[in-house]
């Protein structure tokens, strides 16, 4: 029987009565008395030297209070990076400056110059026209290894090139893979690309700065994943604002996908100009400007190299990748391509021998940071695709040679770093050819054939490390924050719950679970608890959410605060019923003495706390509230295996997903529909990359698809149903709830199992020279590869 | 400035606004009816659909002025008149069709026009119809589920969304 609440239930999400009723408070929903307007004039080049910037025309139109340019922000710090990255000479990474808004040289269209603050939105627009930037045009950097010609042109003229870093990993492997190679019976080399993408979270960023003159307080309303993270980057890094006296919310959230997990320039220039005017001033972005202002995702350059002995054991990997950094450094971007994928190229599999080597390079671009899955859907993608090359150039079996390959084994240290604790991958593998339904591939490839139609099947395992991080690990790795995640567990006197976290909800339904599991615990009714996040002023210092790290990290945090609530609850219960302590036991949201008929309600407890005429207060305070941080030792290994059927018009090249399955290990569940809600956002988001979305730029650093007509976003019917199990479960053995996470699994595992299977079936149809199609593989693409 | 009025979720409104002011745009500021969403300026996402006498329309495409004398209904007028969800809502919410919400009242508003118009549509339909509306969240799955159970069909055995064994 599925249970009807607490951990395991599938909750309906309490969430959802204010977003069908349009009762969401999303910031762009948030007007504040006084409130002016800011319009960003950004760079239409992606490179130039910035001669100047006439803003007299635009002072002189209706309603505008003040235009700002890169000058106002001469005393003011830059957008800092939050992960120093050392290179494989032991070297720390070139780190440009970021400023707010643009000073000497421009370096992407998009590049913030100028910015109108007015009464109204309208009247900052039109103002915006009327500022005249002068701007001397440079020849752009685009193409990777272009950049890093020595000719080239410098994104940076402070920096001595384009090169960020050149990161091996492990460096002191490197001789004995490269041996491992030399003596190989065979070896597979597949050059791929990883295209960039735009996140695009469906809410545009907002960002609506206050300040108050009395109080010297600032206050900054934002669409962000980690308001805690921002009002330190901000306050610390670039506005010199201390923490006490800056209040960073995020309201409801509209999906985030990474690209609102970093500080970014809109942020720091509403709260900089609300002080300057002493109004609130608010900015909203268009759909157009997110184009060229969100962080973009991937953008690797790969060639991958297997080395396999005659039966298929995988001996050696080997690979290069160029990742593009974008501009300017955001906040995480270094780490992704480095410890968010060299760590991951181990998969599932027990390769003896890695190494990983990542030049990160900047060009005249939108800055990358992190997307969903953020550097392991690049490590798994690359590994998942030359392990299907390999097994079709040695004639096994693409499921054969997995199985033969995979870790057994747990714990597992792999050659890069990280140890994986849990894990069942033949389990998992199993119950996919199931759900799959892998047996009747051959009477609907018939079917498929009958109708003029190619088929093909693709299946792919992936790993992933979730539940970001170990502090102190990542301290080590040059992170320049601590990865740990806090709780505040208020008990009211009449018994219910305010559970404030760090963590951060922008569709998740965290709400919904973290009441599931704190209210299972006490045994109470979930209505009883109520979560609060998103406000620096209301919550515990936290880290926000991303890297599939909230229930992981958050919820653990969360468990502990609940325990230390049960431990003190136990106490009162003893006080008031004579007995001790070690004897109460807590069940159904009763304490009892065991052994005994003697009991006390919840309810009774809470209230003594707190009007404590009968209560031990010799030894225990009054009230009802704790708080825990909690900092994981390890990373969590999410894994599965997913399998994609498509067909390819032979005629069009047009590829039709016919079915995807997905059967996931994420440990311990406490909500499973939201978890297969997870699973099927992040499928789609990579049926999109593998199929559909691109960004792209013409050789003059111009974003061609830089709107919904042109960016081919992922829509209703480009999708199936699709089939998602995790009944495989093998549970976390380091955090209390045995969880692993589910966020960016889908987006994970599914473009390499979409390209697997068009390969298949243009194999399948005799295209035998087709080993690979760059993503997205548009219908022109995989026509042009029929054609030979 | 011009003078506009119309009916919204059955109740009389006006208001000065300038000509080129969007009926979202006199929804969300004029009216503080903040349910309906912008998420893109190209007339593709569909978070901005009302229904304008009846029929699906994307709030962004439309002036205000046009809208004249016209009866209009956004997502805050689709509960039920106690309060409770419609049936198309609560089909959402119990098929877990929403994560974010962003695109959730476009979506619900698109589903609402959809079952007007065609009472039991298939999959194919469903889908086909919601090509103007884009959601980054839930990957489609659940929303298509839950506009087939909202038209009163079964969907207990799409998906196969097995769960954890107890
Ligand atoms: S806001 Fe109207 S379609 Fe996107
Ligand atoms: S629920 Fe987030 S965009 Fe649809």
């Amino acid at each position: 029987m599925p249970k009807d609440h607490g951990i395991g239930a599938s909750s309906k999400r309490r969430e959802d009565k204010r977003f069908l009723t349009g009762k969401g408070r999303y910031t762009d929903d948030i007007n504040l008395p006084g409130q002016a307007h800011a319009w960003f004039v950004r760079s239409q080049v992606a490179h130039g030297r910035l001669t100047g910037v006439d803003t007299s025309a635009a002072e002189a139109m209706p309603g505008v209070l003040r235009v700002f340019t890169g000058a106002d922000f001469e005393g003011v710090g830059g957008l800092p990076c939050g992960w120093l990255v050392t290179d494989r000479f032991g070297q720390p990474m070139q780190e440009p400056g970021h400023p707010v808004l643009a000073r000497g040289k421009v370096r992407h269209v998009g590049d913030p110059v100028a910015v109108v603050v007015a009464e109204t939105a309208e009247q900052a627009r039109d103002a915006a026209e009327a500022v005249e930037v002068e701007i001397d045009e440079l020849p752009a950097v685009l193409d990777m290894k272009a950049a890093l010609d020595p000719d080239a042109p410098l994104v940076h003229d402070e920096l001595k090139n384009n090169l960020c870093y050149d990161w091996g990993f492990v460096e002191e492997n490197r001789a004995a893979v490269d041996a491992a190679f030399e003596t190989a019976a065979h070896v597979t080399t597949l050059d791929l690309v990883n295209q960039r993408l735009v996140p695009n979270a469906m809410e545009p960023r907002v960002a609506l700065g206050d300040f108050n003159p009395a109080t010297e307080d600032s206050t900054l309303y934002t669409t962000s994943q980690n308001p805690h993270v921002i009002r330190l980057l901000m306050g610390a890094f670039v506005l010199g604002i201390p923490e006490h006296k800056l209040r960073v919310i995020a309201p409801d959230v509209g999906g985030g996908f990474g690209s609102k997990i970093f500080h970014y320039a809109e942020e720091a220039f509403c709260t900089f100009a609300a002080k300057q005017l002493k109004r609130p001033v608010k900015w909203t972005c268009t759909r157009s400007e997110a184009f060229i202002s969100d962080a973009h995702g991937r953008d690797h350059v790969t060639r991958i190299e297997l080395a396999l002995d005659a039966e298929g054991h995988f001996q050696a990997l080997r690979t290069e990748t160029h990742a593009n950094m974008g501009a300017y450094l955001s906040t995480f971007a270094p780490s992704i391509p480095t410890w968010l994928h060299g760590t991951l190229m181990a998969g599932n599999y027990k390769t003896p021998l890695i190494y990983v080597n990542v030049k990160a390079v900047f060009t005249n671009t939108v800055p990358v940071d992190a997307y969903r899955g953020a550097g392991r859907p690049e490590a798994t993608y690359q590994l998942e695709r030359v392990i299907d090359k390999a097994a079709r150039e040695m004639g096994i079996d693409p499921v054969e040679i997995r199985r033969r390959n995979f870790i057994t084994e747990f714990p597992y240290a792999t050659p890069v770093a990280v140890e994986y604790d849990t894990g069942d991958y033949n389990a998992t593998l199993d119950k996919l050819l199931e759900i799959a339904d892998v047996a009747g591939f051959e009477a609907r490839l018939a079917d498929s054939k009958s109708r003029g139609m190619l088929r093909g099947l693709g299946l792919n395992c992936y790993i992933e490390a979730c539940g970001i991080a170990p502090s102190q690990l990542v301290g080590q790795l040059g992170a320049r924050a601590g990865l740990y995640e806090s709780a505040t567990v208020r008990v009211n006197a009449t018994g219910g719950l305010v559970v404030m976290t760090g963590s951060h909800s922008h569709g998740q339904g965290h709400e919904t679970t973290f009441a599931q599991v704190v209210a299972d615990m006490i045994g109470i009714g979930e209505d009883m608890v109520e979560i609060v996040h998103g406000d620096t002023a209301n919550t515990p210092m936290g880290m926000g959410t991303y890297g599939s790290r909230s229930l992981a990290v958050g919820g653990s945090a969360m468990v502990r605060a609940t325990n230390k609530i049960i431990a003190k609850a136990k106490k009162i219960a003893a006080h008031l019923m004579e007995a001790a302590p070690e004897d109460i036991e807590l069940k159904d949201g009763r304490f009892s003495v065991a052994g005994t008929d003697k009991s006390v309600a919840w309810g009774d407890v809470t209230l003594a706390a707190y009007v404590p005429h009968n209560y031990p207060l010799e030894d225990i305070e009054p009230g009802l509230e704790e708080t825990a941080f909690y900092d994981p030792n390890n990373f969590t290994y999410p894994a599965g295996v997913y399998a994609c059927e498509v067909e390819v018009d032979p005629d069009t090249g047009k590829v039709t997903v016919c079915s995807f399955a997905a059967a996931d290990d994420f440990g311990n569940i406490v909500n499973p529909m939201i978890v297969s809600g997870q699973v099927h956002g992040g499928i789609a988001q990579g049926v999109g990359q593998a199929l559909l979305e691109a960004a792209s730029y013409d050789d003059y650093g111009q974003l061609l698809s830089g709107s919904y007509m042109d960016y081919a976003m992922p829509r209703a019917d480009d999708v199936p149903f699709y089939r998602v199990d995790h009944s495989c479960a093998t549970p976390c053995t380091h955090n209390p709830l045995g969880v692993k996470g589910c966020g960016e699994a889908g987006a994970i595992g599914s473009p390499p199992a979409v390209v697997n299977a068009v390969v298949d079936a243009l194999q399948r149809a005799g295209h035998t020279g087709v080993t690979h199609i760059d993503m997205p593989l548009t219908p022109s693409r995989v026509w042009a590869a029929m054609q030979g | 400035m011009t003078k506009v009025s119309m009916k919204v979720n059955g109740k009389p409104v006006s208001g000065e606004i300038e000509g080129r002011t969007l009926l979202v745009s006199f929804l969300r500021d004029t009216l503080g009816l903040t349910g309906t969403h912008v998420g893109c300026d190209t007339s593709q996402c569909g978070a901005c659909v009302v229904h304008v006498d009846g029929k699906a329309v994307k709030s962004c495409t439309m002036f205000a002025a046009e809208a004249e004398g016209c009866e209009v209904t956004t997502i805050e007028g689709m509960a039920n008149a106690d309060g409770s969800l419609s049936t198309i809502q609560q089909a959402f919410q119990d098929h877990h069709g929403l994560q974010c919400g962003f695109c959730t009242p476009g979506m619900v508003m698109s589903a609402a026009a959809l079952l007007a118009e065609t009472p039991k549509p298939t999959e194919a339909e469903v889908r086909h119809y919601l090509e103007g509306n884009i959601c980054r969240c839930t990957g489609y799955h659940n929303i298509v589920k839950a506009i087939l159970a909202a038209s009163g069909q079964d969907v207990g055995d799409i998906g196969g969304d097995a769960i954890a064994a107890e």
